[in-house]
């Protein structure tokens, strides 16, 4: 029995000897992220076959604080059935793809959200010609709804504690909804917000529809790493909350090197002037920078993927930084 | 009987023969096949020049209907013209035909797949030909095929490694399809032996085998082949995604081939086994020389026909995220240069599967037709 219990302690042990993701990051030479199969704006392939999109960003992010170079990343492609194991089994380093920050998946799953990249919330898009300005107003409506999601939920939730009646056209998928809402089969489509977006902006002519104010849920979205791994978990959450800073003290890519010599102390904190902030986390003092200079501040990679003057065409809102009436607000930098 | 001669030998009516006697026999012989004949005429006519004059005629290749370059959604002539009536937008498949063909693939690197499409040809031409010379030594060939293009794809022996990550499109589906169906024949034919072998522990392992991967749908074995083979596999030791897919493929695929050739086994005339037996065959002789080629040719429909199935179910693993032909389709959907081209998309990705499933179902034809396989075995 003694025996039996030293190479189970041997056995223990071999598995807990790992080392750490961060070195394992480095001794590869890349780092290993998972993104969507593909979403508008937030992911997807390139003419070229490079991914782009602002999950994609944060995974350059962490590869430009981890190797100084953002495109030293490999992305593996998941789908919302395949992205927690993928990750559980180690295949990938970190994941980030519009995945909502919810208990279950942050205590029972075994992961860690290392923060929030996007507050999503579902909404409701309708024809402007219907004329209602405020969700309601849409007694008796038709809704186009995907089947067994939490946003059918959410939809009965709304109507019932609103004491309005509608109707549900079950559909299964995104493009399905976006023909039966523009062949007036429903009148109203409801998912993410920033899925509604997306179908607006592919309708021929995108002034025909609107998206309502009112937002039901709170669909937090975030980047996760596996449980256990602090250390890690920090440089993700780190890599991420630098761009948030970033647009806090206004440094972007186009004035961050002219910004090593600014006279705000935060500014020289985190662009690793003074302090030593970037070895307390193993990377390099200049690891702001880099961030900063490949993958550019929050809102560039706002503006350059799902901003307004994208095809999507989404406000900042929630998203906004505290400053600006939204929620956007990351630790100090010290 | 000779007074057949006191008759002159006159021609068949008008209406039996001919064009119009074929029409009036195959299209018009009642009432109703005649309504059934003008309404699919009808439709045929409605949809037909339709359907070109969207993909052809008044579509969009490389340019709009202004000359314009095409090169993103919005150049398209539907897109910048709706009231104009304007066809298909090609330009989004041309653009991104590299994508479409090998995914990720390094650019630098692509003849490697070129030379592997080539040779995949070339292993395919013993079977395609029957006349063809050296055919003994291109069955050789044929037989090492998946080894060498293993080595070419993925890399080694002095290749660069390209991590399955990087494919994509139409190498996957065909990595897929093809791997699938050539590692799944053999194995098939030893489940389908080891069913009826007489040592009861092989027979009870094929059939606990074949019957518990048919009991399964296939989205369950990528599943499987996706989320728990890893946990069987020893910490630090990683499959490569794109193998543990294979692996679940090919057993799916495994499994059925086993049925229909047993089929074909059970179609086989005791005679057959006793005369084989009766020259003194061993076991594997007999099954090699006699039962298998027999077997194997009543087959050959079936075969082709779980195949075809196979080929068209690979399209699945983009639940699990692999991006193959289908996936790559939806990936450039997703990319807000294209958005919105979803018919041009699944047209091109759904004659992409025609060709490949309409030549693998000419090819058994052909092939039912050389073995004539309708033809009774015993009298042939």
């Amino acid at each position: 029995m003694k025996k039996l219990l030293s190479i189970f302690a041997v056995l223990a042990f071999a598995f807990s000897a790992n080392a750490g993701t961060l070195d394992d990051v480095k001794n590869r030479g890349f780092l290993k992220c998972g993104v969507t199969t593909g979403l508008i704006g937030f992911a997807a392939p390139d003419d070229a076959g490079n991914w782009a999109g602002f999950d994609v960003d944060v995974c350059r992010a962490v590869a430009a604080a981890i190797f100084g170079d953002s495109s030293k990343v490999e992305f593996t492609t998941t789908t919302g059935k395949s992205r927690f194991p993928t990750l559980a089994s180690g295949e990938i380093d970190m994941l980030a793809r519009n995945t909502t920050w919810t208990l279950s998946r942050d205590v029972n799953l075994g992961f860690e959200f290392v923060g929030v990249n996007y507050y999503d919330g579902q909404g409701f898009m309708i024809p402007s010609a219907l004329g209602v300005d405020d969700a309601t107003g849409l007694d008796g409506a038709t809704v186009c709804i995907q089947t067994g999601t939490t946003t059918e939920l959410n939809l009965a939730d709304f109507f019932r504690a609103n004491g309005i009646g509608y109707e549900a056209l079950p559909i299964e998928t995104n493009d399905e909804a976006r023909e039966n809402l523009f062949a007036g089969r429903c009148d109203v489509y409801t998912t993410d917000a920033s899925g509604l977006s997306a179908t607006r902006a592919q309708a021929d002519d995108p002034d025909k529809w609107v998206v309502l104010p009112n937002i039901i849920s709170k669909e937090p979205l975030g980047p996760l790493v596996r449980h256990g791994d602090h250390q890690w978990g920090d440089v993700v959450r780190w890599s991420l909350n630098t761009m948030i800073i970033a647009e806090e003290l206004g440094v972007s890519s186009s004035n961050v090197d002219d910004s090593k010599g600014s006279n705000i102390p935060e500014v020289l904190r985190l662009l690793g002037v003074e302090g030593g902030y970037g070895e307390m986390l193993e990377l390099s003092n200049d690891f702001a920078y880099n961030i900063i200079k490949q993958v550019g501040n929050y809102s560039e990679s706002f503006d350059r993927n799902i901003g307004p003057d994208t095809p999507l065409g989404i406000g900042r809102n929630l998203n906004a930084l505290w400053t600006d009436g939204g929620i956007l607000y990351a630790p100090p930098f010290r | 009987m000779e007074n057949n001669s006191n008759f002159e030998s006159r021609k068949p009516p008008v209406a039996t023969t001919g064009i119009l006697g074929w029409c009036r026999q195959h299209l018009f012989s009642n009432w109703v096949n005649s309504i059934v004949t003008l309404l699919v005429i009808y439709f045929l006519y409605q949809l037909i020049p339709w359907f070109l004059d969207w993909s052809v005629f008044s579509a969009d290749f490389w340019t709009n209907y202004k000359g314009e370059l095409i090169v993103d959604r919005t150049f398209c002539s539907r897109v910048a013209d709706p009231e104009g009536d304007h066809g298909a937008c090609w330009a989004i498949i041309i653009v991104r035909f590299y994508q479409f063909m090998y995914g990720f693939y390094p650019s630098e690197q692509v003849w490697r797949v070129n030379l592997t499409y080539f040779l995949l040809v070339v292993a395919l031409l013993p079977l395609l030909i029957e006349k063809i010379p050296g055919r003994k030594h291109l069955i050789k060939f044929t037989i090492v095929f998946p080894i060498v293009a293993f080595i070419l794809l993925y890399g080694g022996f002095g290749f660069q490694v390209i991590p399955t990550n990087k494919w994509g499109g139409l190498l996957v589906t065909l990595v897929l399809g093809v791997f699938g169906i050539a590692i799944a024949f053999p194995l098939g034919i030893l489940l389908a032996l080891g069913r009826r072998s007489q040592l009861p522990v092989i027979s009870m392992f094929c059939t606990l085998f074949i019957e518990f991967i048919r009991g399964v749908p296939l989205i369950t074995l990528l599943f499987f082949g996706m989320v728990m083979l890893p946990l069987f596999l020893p910490e630090g030791l990683n499959l490569d995604g794109l193998v543990r897919v294979l692996v679940a493929v090919t057993l799916f695929q495994a499994a059925y081939m086993a049925e229909v050739i047993r089929g074909g086994l059970q179609a086989i005339p005791r005679g057959q086994y006793e005369a084989a037996q009766s020259v003194g065959l061993s076991y594997w002789q007999m099954n090699r020389k006699i039962i298998l080629p027999q077997a194997i040719r009543i087959s050959i429909p079936s075969i082709v026909n779980t195949s075809i199935g196979l080929f068209k179910d690979t399209t699945l693993v983009i639940i699990i995220g692999l991006l193959d032909l289908l996936g790559i389709g939806r990936g450039a959907l997703a990319d807000a240069t294209w958005m919105g081209l979803s018919n041009e998309v699944y047209v091109f990705v759904a004659l992409v599967f025609f060709i490949f499933t309409f030549s693998m179902s000419r090819y058994s034809l052909y092939l039912e037709k050389k073995l004539k396989t309708g033809i009774n075995m015993g009298a042939d």
